[in-house]
């Protein structure tokens, strides 16, 4: 191979895009060449994902970016478009790569050539990966990548990336020389089609555009993608006449009998199947596949159903009980921490903020971690072994009801850990109605800083009770409650959405079924603890600074003139007490430590009432009285608009601040069932309990969600669309829920 | 007599594409590109719970279509 292109030197790195359809092992294999060490970024403005890490052993001479999964250069949704931007070097951050690696599977070559050939044609060096060979070859199919290659005029690496085969080949050849560009195909399209990329780059030369013009790819696309991305690019780089000129275009090839929509694909798989005569070998007959069997029950009318209903409350369960002995051993972890500072401290300002509010406050979010990674697994295990994919394909009829399709369940169950990964997940949505409709109730969903609300008020006030022994108790299932509470207002939320706001047509659902195969459990591990990375750096960032603010809230500003009129008050009762106590007797010294103890409440208590955020809570008490909250709820709901998660904390500092250091730590649960009021009565009851969960199942108490749609969306529209239509519905949904309940009490 | 389309096939049973009912509907673009084109075989493999979508074979893998686009495809069916 006669090697003229730049090779990769000490100073410019050498930059490899690895693209592919998806199900191609493509991340298995991104993860294999850099050694599971990604930078994991996002562009400005469009927040597409990409993954870029140095291969290993290269010293970062080498870095490899991998880009999103895409089935065609078409461009139809923005993760396409940030591939085909990348390839064509017209995106504004990534520089053209120096090599293209195109991930296909060896299984299904057919389908996956027709990117490829695509890429080829970008006319930069590249590379084909003929990924999962092993598993072609159990199935009957073989490839002789010999002779594709020379077809091509492009190497061609057999790998099966999984069992970590051929990608020392494959590093090795990223290492060393690029090979030379794809030798270019000619006259693929027909020639009244040629022309017209002539006219169009004529056209964007006229408007300044030579940069634009100057990529054959690009005007390819705006020409055959209709409404497409491609299009909107030129459009935006040289103004409508774009637009108009692309139309008449199109008219003229199709009175040419050229059909727009299909030329392409007509061609090019023409094109292939002359590239894989004698090139890959299938069986005879297909005899039945493992993928086909499994199928046979998993997405059988009622065994399929009633698998996936028993998966999804399967999900629920254990992340509500498995999780039980590491959050307790967190609590122990955190309440040791606190004790040791408080021991070693002085009373005052400082010991406060470091025990209540810093060591509390990260404590009391660190403590779910377990749930997520548990929630985190489950999705990383059901999206790698192939079910998730099945999943849609069940729920699709479903989705399309309120006018959305099974592309959007992947969003909405990811968001059921959290909306934000869920929202970022709407990019693989064509549709933009779609997307849209999509990201404004994925907040719907009961994430996971939901869960320590509902773990926190199920623990308290649901008792233990075992519906099916062994396997199913009373506190998963108002669990398992909660989280339908949010799908179920999700669903008329968004045929409404759909009728009225985003109102369109249903868009195209075309969803590849892989074969099923064995998950990876380094691809498993390694995605989950990413995932709780992310949920620690939020809560590390926002959720901490929030539990600071709040405990200064909550500390400030704390008159003098409060304390001692309190204690005053308690004065002639404890001398008393204290006289009692002198003579030794037992009940009189206890008597005595349980009105002391009264009284440190009853100040403490005082100082919160005239604390900034008591004065909060007090403000909206009217507000919130006729859905069962005390000014109490209300500031810890106040305190939560942050992150939702913050409510834990925000309780857990309101009812800490007037603990008794004697008293042996009562866990929060204990503190929540036995609030008073001042009158005497449970500030809490089954009824507030629900209502409290209710509205948090359905609030957009969640700054980060709101910030993330803000980017998604580009305006501040829709963030505040979502956050006044969900805290309209959490309220009224509150109203009913504690109205009702109590007509039980 | 009426055109049979890809939505009137029956879990199990084949045919060979034969073109689109409707070339300019915009989803025509994808099925294509994912390779439903003329004289390709097809294959229905099953129908989803509710019946929709359905699950067909192409040139070697599996897809999920929706009646809605199944229709959009002109077939020919296996005698």
């Amino acid at each position: 191979m006669t090697a003229l292109t730049p090779t990769p030197s000490e100073k410019k790195t050498f930059r490899v895009a690895l693209i592919g359809n998806p199900n191609t092992g493509k991340t298995t294999l991104f993860n294999a060449l850099t050694g599971f060490r990604a930078r994991v970024g996002n562009y400005p403005g469009v927040t597409v994902e990409t993954r870029t890490g140095a291969l290993k052993g290269s010293n970062g001479a080498v870095q490899i970016l991998d880009l999103p999964g895409t089935y065609s250069l078409s461009a139809h949704s923005p993760d396409e478009l940030i591939a085909v931007e990348v390839l064509t070097g017209i995106h504004s951050v990534e520089a053209k790569p120096d090599l293209l690696a195109v991930v296909v599977d060896a299984a299904n070559l057919e389908r996956n050539l027709f990117l490829a050939t695509q890429v080829m044609e970008i006319g930069l060096p590249t590379v084909i990966v003929l990924n999962m060979v092993d598993a072609a070859a159990e199935a009957g199919i073989t490839v002789d990548g010999e002779k594709l290659a020379e077809r091509l005029g492009v190497p061609v690496l057999p790998t099966s990336a999984s069992k970590g085969k051929g990608v020392d080949a494959v590093a090795t050849l990223l290492r060393g020389q690029s090979p030379p560009a794809p030798p270019a195909t000619d006259h693929l399209f027909p020639p009244e089609f040629e022309r017209e990329i002539d006219a169009l780059a004529a056209v964007l030369r006229d408007a300044d555009q030579n940069a634009l013009a100057a990529e054959p790819v690009l005007l390819q696309r705006a020409l055959l993608d209709q409404d497409g991305a491609a299009e909107e690019r030129l459009a935006d780089a040289a103004g409508e006449p774009v637009r108009t000129h692309l139309k008449e275009a199109r008219q003229r090839l199709s009175d040419q009998g050229i059909r727009i929509r299909t030329v392409e694909a007509r061609m090019r798989y023409g094109h292939i199947r002359g590239l894989l005569t004698d090139v890959v070998s299938r069986p005879e007959e297909s005899k039945d596949s493992l993928s086909d069997k499994i199928d046979r029950i998993l997405i059988h009318r009622v065994w399929g159903t009633l698998v996936f209903a028993v998966l999804m409350l399967i999900v629920f369960q254990a992340i509500y009980s498995w999780s039980a002995p590491l959050m307790d051993a967190i609590d122990a972890v955190f309440g040791a921490l606190g004790d040791v500072v408080t021991a070693a401290m002085g009373e005052g300002p400082l010991r406060s903020l470091i025990v209540d509010g810093v060591i509390a406050g990260v404590g009391g979010v660190v403590i779910f971690l377990p749930q997520i990674l548990i929630l985190f697994a489950f999705i990383a295990l059901l999206e790698d072994c192939g079910y998730m994919s099945r999943a849609a394909f069940l729920m699709d009829r479903l989705l399309s009801r309120c006018g959305l399709s099974g592309r959007s369940f992947i969003p909405m169950l990811s968001s059921f850990a959290c909306a934000i990964p869920g929202i970022m997940a709407t990019r693989t949505i064509e549709d933009r109605r779609d997307r849209l409709t999509t990201i404004l109730v994925a907040p719907l969903m009961s994430c996971s800083a939901r869960l320590p609300v509902y773990v926190l008020l199920i623990g308290a006030f649901i008792p233990e009770r075992t519906l099916v022994p062994g396997v199913l108790g009373l506190q998963g299932t108002v669990l398992f409650c909660m989280y339908l509470v949010g799908f179920a207002f999700a669903v008329p939320v968004a045929m409404l959405l759909k009728r009225t706001l985003l109102k369109g047509k249903t868009p195209s659902f075309i969803l590849e079924l892989p074969s099923y195969k064995m998950p990876q459990w380094r691809t498993v591990i390694h995605r989950v603890l990413e995932r709780g990375q992310a949920f620690l750096w939020r809560a590390g960032t926002v959720i901490f600074a929030v539990s600071v603010v709040v405990w200064a809230l909550t500390y400030y500003p704390r008159p003098e003139s409060v304390a001692t009129e309190t204690e005053a008050a308690y004065a002639t009762e404890i001398a008393q007490a204290e006289a009692a106590a002198q003579s030794g007797d037992a009940e009189a010294q206890a008597t005595l430590e349980e009105t002391l103890a009264r009284r440190d409440s009853a100040v403490e208590g005082a100082l919160l009432r005239q604390s900034f955020l008591g004065r909060m809570g007090h403000a909206i008490e009217p507000i919130v009285k006729p859905i069962g909250w005390d000014w109490r709820i209300a500031m810890a709901v106040v305190a939560s608009f942050p992150a939702r998660e913050v409510v834990v904390a925000t309780l857990g500092i309101i009812y800490d601040v007037g603990g008794d250091a004697a008293e042996d730590n009562p866990d929060l649960r204990e503190k929540l069932r036995t609030a008073k009021d001042p009158q005497g009565n449970l500030i809490f009851n089954l009824p507030v309990a629900l209502s409290l969960m209710v509205f948090f199942a359905l609030c957009a108490q969640c700054a980060a969600t709101l910030a993330i749609i803000r980017r998604e969306t580009n305006s501040w529209r829709w963030p505040i669309f979502t956050f006044t239509y969900m805290t309209v519905l959490a309220y009224f949904a509150a109203l009913v829920t504690y109205q009702v309940g109590m007509l039980f009490m | 007599m009426p055109e049979t389309t890809l939505a009137d096939l029956q879990p199990g049973q084949s045919g060979t594409i034969a073109g689109f009912t409707n070339e300019d509907d915009p989803t025509v673009q994808r099925l294509a590109e994912m390779g439903l084109l003329e004289d390709e075989p097809i294959r229905v493999v099953r129908l989803a719970p509710i019946g929709d979508p359905m699950e067909v074979e192409v040139r070697g893998y599996f897809l999920s279509v929706r009646r809605a686009h199944a229709r959009l495809i002109r077939i020919t069916p296996q005698v």
